[in-house]
């Protein structure tokens, strides 16, 4: 590895070199260049990269740079260029867990006044939380996911579930216990299970970090809490009684998609993207317009009956980097991209919500995401990831003594992972 | 792809027959004429040495320099020296020591499968007519001019379970139905990470059989032949013998590749299931926890393996890399 960033670094001054070279012919053109990494998306973020070059009338120009597609490897990325003061990086789209590490090594530049007050207007109370680091705003809200409970309508007919009112785990895995169906839920060993495992904490009305603020070796973990056992059950019978498929342990979001528009598909936890992905499959010829009438939604389901879920909070907020050339550039043309009429646009082309509540009465919104308002509401009850700086380690942790979920024991795995995690953070273990 | 490596190995068998260097043995003055030649030698290698020096030593001395010390890519102000703080917490960790027998087991197994089969292949295309023996070879390189992560995927969505077909043409195997999820197991998810390895890259050791092959003089296995030897006794008392040192470069070769491999585990089940290997781990502790002094102290202990496997390889089982490219 080592021996790759050296070798790497070598290319680097050879390929600036020769670019030294290219630049010399190239016309001189002298507005200044903001480069804009994003996580992969449709091509929306390209777009909107291009009409705020377009209205910045020659005061900036943003190039949009890809970053890996799993927001692991992103973070990886932002954050190796980042510890080696990279330039380059003027806007960055940040998953939200990741952005306390960022922030509390200074890696991203402090948000001026007057575009923090510009940027947290109407903004969902989840996503402005998730743009945050210690009371304060560190990135801009850009887009803000959530996952819903998707179903067959005619599985939940057959179950008797009456899916106009919330309804709890137990119900849906009685469901598909009893008609042989599968469950839509991701037991990858990767960022999508821990997203999995904090949603039923937090449903349960637990926290997996007690004191995310806190350094390394003081971290507290709530697991081993009524609320960390009633998780565990749930992810433990899932698994040990084969509701989630053979495909389970290695299930991510997109296989979960795969299962539901099969046959024996029922109920699925999910993000949005999934609705533009069943209408896509549809035109395709893929799948019959019956499958796409058959899908309802509704909000993440309950771990106690009668207490609301608190469903997964995901999306992406704009950062920029701290060694940027162009720091007031790189906030102007943030401010740009995240106008709520954007974010409308992008969620109806991308399928990504809005941070702004604005945006949701979006007519096009309205008509292109018939759960609109189902999204706005899951949103409103939405809790984040831990917002620790070690956020990869807890992630990480949790993973490895919770996979595979057949594995886990509610007497025995919140301990163990409290155990195992606790002592990675205090540095007695490799992960 | 697969034409250069044929030309590589053109090149490899036209030294070994030229029999080309200087005779070590003859320590006495050199000629005028020697002393250019070795002048020579070193203009013509000191680029490559020197490049070799800033592209592996400086890296390794940084590697084993850092791992002294407790650094968090994130929090460089908190560095801290630690002395082998971090190689006692690595070196006391079953993590290591569980991926290091998978490591090892992964090596074993494929160098052995390898070795076989590329043998099966070098002979295949040794005596392959004339005729057939560009397309012959083209084709068996063909797996080993395929990037590996290219080759990993694949491998992965072949076997996968949403979109593999691997379950439905095989379901009449016994044990194989549509139900087997080849990724979620420790075994299945070793074998096929073994066989994508094996599939990878018995090419590559073939062709180092196959040099071997062509070095074995014709005349002697002739002679054996008149005399009345089988094909099994030509093979054991004159052709494996006379190749020895070409299988042994070989097996050293490979069984340090696949002590370093990375790409298949990290693409198929990036170390679930107990599938962690070592370069893996080292991955995840430097690049993933941006933890520079354990992930450090871990690839110096990658690093020392290696060595190890090199000395066992050398000093026991006697590898005679001069031997190998007809130096003696």
């Amino acid at each position: 590895m080592r021996v790759r960033r050296r070798s790497r670094a070598i290319a680097g001054v050879s390929v600036l070199a020769l670019g030294a070279g290219l630049a010399a012919c190239a016309p001189a053109d002298s507005t200044p260049v903001l480069t804009w990494y994003t996580n992969p998306d449709a091509g929306g973020q390209a777009t909107l990269a291009q009409q705020c070059t377009e209205e910045a009338d020659g005061a900036y120009r943003i190039e949009v740079s890809v970053l890996p597609r799993d927001a692991s490897s992103q973070r990886e990325q932002l954050a190796r260029r980042l510890a080696a003061s990279d330039s380059s990086i003027d806007l960055m789209s940040l998953d939200p867990p990741f952005i306390p590490e960022l922030a509390n090594a200074g890696f991203l530049a402090p948000v001026p006044d007057d575009i923090a007050e510009q940027v947290s207007q109407d903004v969902a109370e989840g996503a402005l939380q998730g743009a945050s680091w210690g009371d304060e705003l560190v990135t801009v809200p850009f887009w803000a996911n959530t996952q819903l409970l998707w179903y067959k309508k005619s599985v939940a007919e057959a179950a008797g579930l009456d899916m106009s009112q919330p309804v709890t785990w137990d119900q849906v895995m009685d469901a598909a216990r009893d008609q042989d169906k599968t469950l839509g839920v991701q037991g990858i060993k990767a960022e999508a299970y821990t997203v999995w495992i904090n949603a039923l904490v937090e449903s349960a009305g637990g926290q997996i970090v007690e004191n995310p603020e806190a350094p390394a070796e003081d971290v507290e973990l709530g697991l081993e809490t009524d609320a960390g056992r009633e998780a565990a059950r749930i992810i433990g019978e899932i698994g040990e009684d084969g509701l989630g498929g053979p495909g389970l342990p290695t299930q991510d979001e997109n296989a979960s998609l795969t299962q539901f528009q099969g046959d024996n598909g029922s109920f699925m936890v999910n993000w949005p993207f999934v609705w533009p992905a069943m209408q896509g499959s549809v035109a395709d010829g893929a799948l019959d317009q019956s499958f796409l009438d058959d899908v309802g939604w509704a909000v993440y389901p309950q771990v106690t009956e009668g207490t609301d879920a608190a469903p997964p909070y995901g999306g992406i907020n704009l950062g920029v980097g701290a060694f940027s050339e162009h720091v007031d550039l790189a906030y102007q043309a943030a401010a740009c991209i995240v106008q709520p009429e954007n974010q409308a646009a992008y969620f109806v082309t991308d399928g990504n919500p809005p941070a702004s509540t604005v945006a949701y009465d979006d007519p096009e919104v309205q008509e292109t995401f018939p759960m609109a308002d189902v999204i706005r509401q899951s949103l409103e009850q939405a809790a984040p990831r831990p917002q620790t700086p070690y956020y990869n380690e807890v992630s990480q942790g949790l993973q490895e003594t919770w996979h595979p979920p057949a594995s886990v024991d509610p007497d025995r795995t919140p301990q163990k992972s409290t155990d195992f995690i606790t002592a990675v953070l205090r540095g007695e273990r490799l992960l | 792809m697969s034409t250069e490596i044929t030309g590589a190995t053109a090149g490899v068998t036209a030294q070994s027959t030229r029999g080309a260097g200087p005779d070590r043995a003859s320590k006495p003055r050199k000629s005028d004429r020697a002393r250019a030649e070795a002048r020579l030698g070193w203009w013509l290698a000191g680029p490559a040495f020197v490049v070799m020096l800033a592209v592996t030593a400086y890296p390794i001395l940084q590697a084993v320099y850092d791992s002294l010390f407790r650094y968090r890519l994130t929090a460089p102000d908190d560095r801290a020296f630690v002395g082998l703080g971090n190689y006692g917490v690595v070196l006391g960790d079953p993590v290591f020591w569980q991926s290091l027998g998978v490591t090892t087991l992964i090596m074993i197994i494929t160098v052995a499968i390898e070795l076989v089969l590329g043998f099966a292949l070098a002979l295949v295309m040794h005596r392959a007519v004339l005729r057939l023996r560009g397309l012959l070879r083209t084709a068996i390189l063909v797996p080993y001019g395929i990037i590996t992560v290219v080759s990993a995927f694949a491998w992965f969505y072949a076997f996968d379970i949403n979109s593999g077909y691997v379950n439905s043409w095989f379901s009449w195997v016994p044990g194989i139905s549509e139900d087997l999820n080849w990724f979620a197991g420790t075994g299945t998810s070793l074998f096929v990470i073994i066989a994508s390895e094996v599939w990878k890259t018995t090419p590559f050791i073939s062709l180092l059989l196959l040099a071997g092959l062509a070095q074995v003089p014709g005349d002697l296995e002739e002679a054996a032949q008149v005399d009345g030897a089988t094909w099994w006794q030509r093979m054991k008392r004159v052709v494996l013998p006379n190749m020895k040192a070409a299988i042994m470069v070989a097996v050293l070769f490979r069984a340090l590749d696949a002590f370093r491999i990375f790409d298949n585990v990290f693409i198929m089940t990036n170390g679930a299931n107990g599938t962690t290997v070592l370069s893996l781990l080292a991955y995840r502790t430097s690049i993933g926890r941006l933890e520079i002094g354990l992930g450090s102290a871990i690839s110096v202990l990658l690093f020392l393996c290696v060595i190890v496997i090199c000395f066992i390889a050398i000093k026991i089982f006697k590898v005679d890399l001069a031997g190998a490219r007809g130096e003696k």
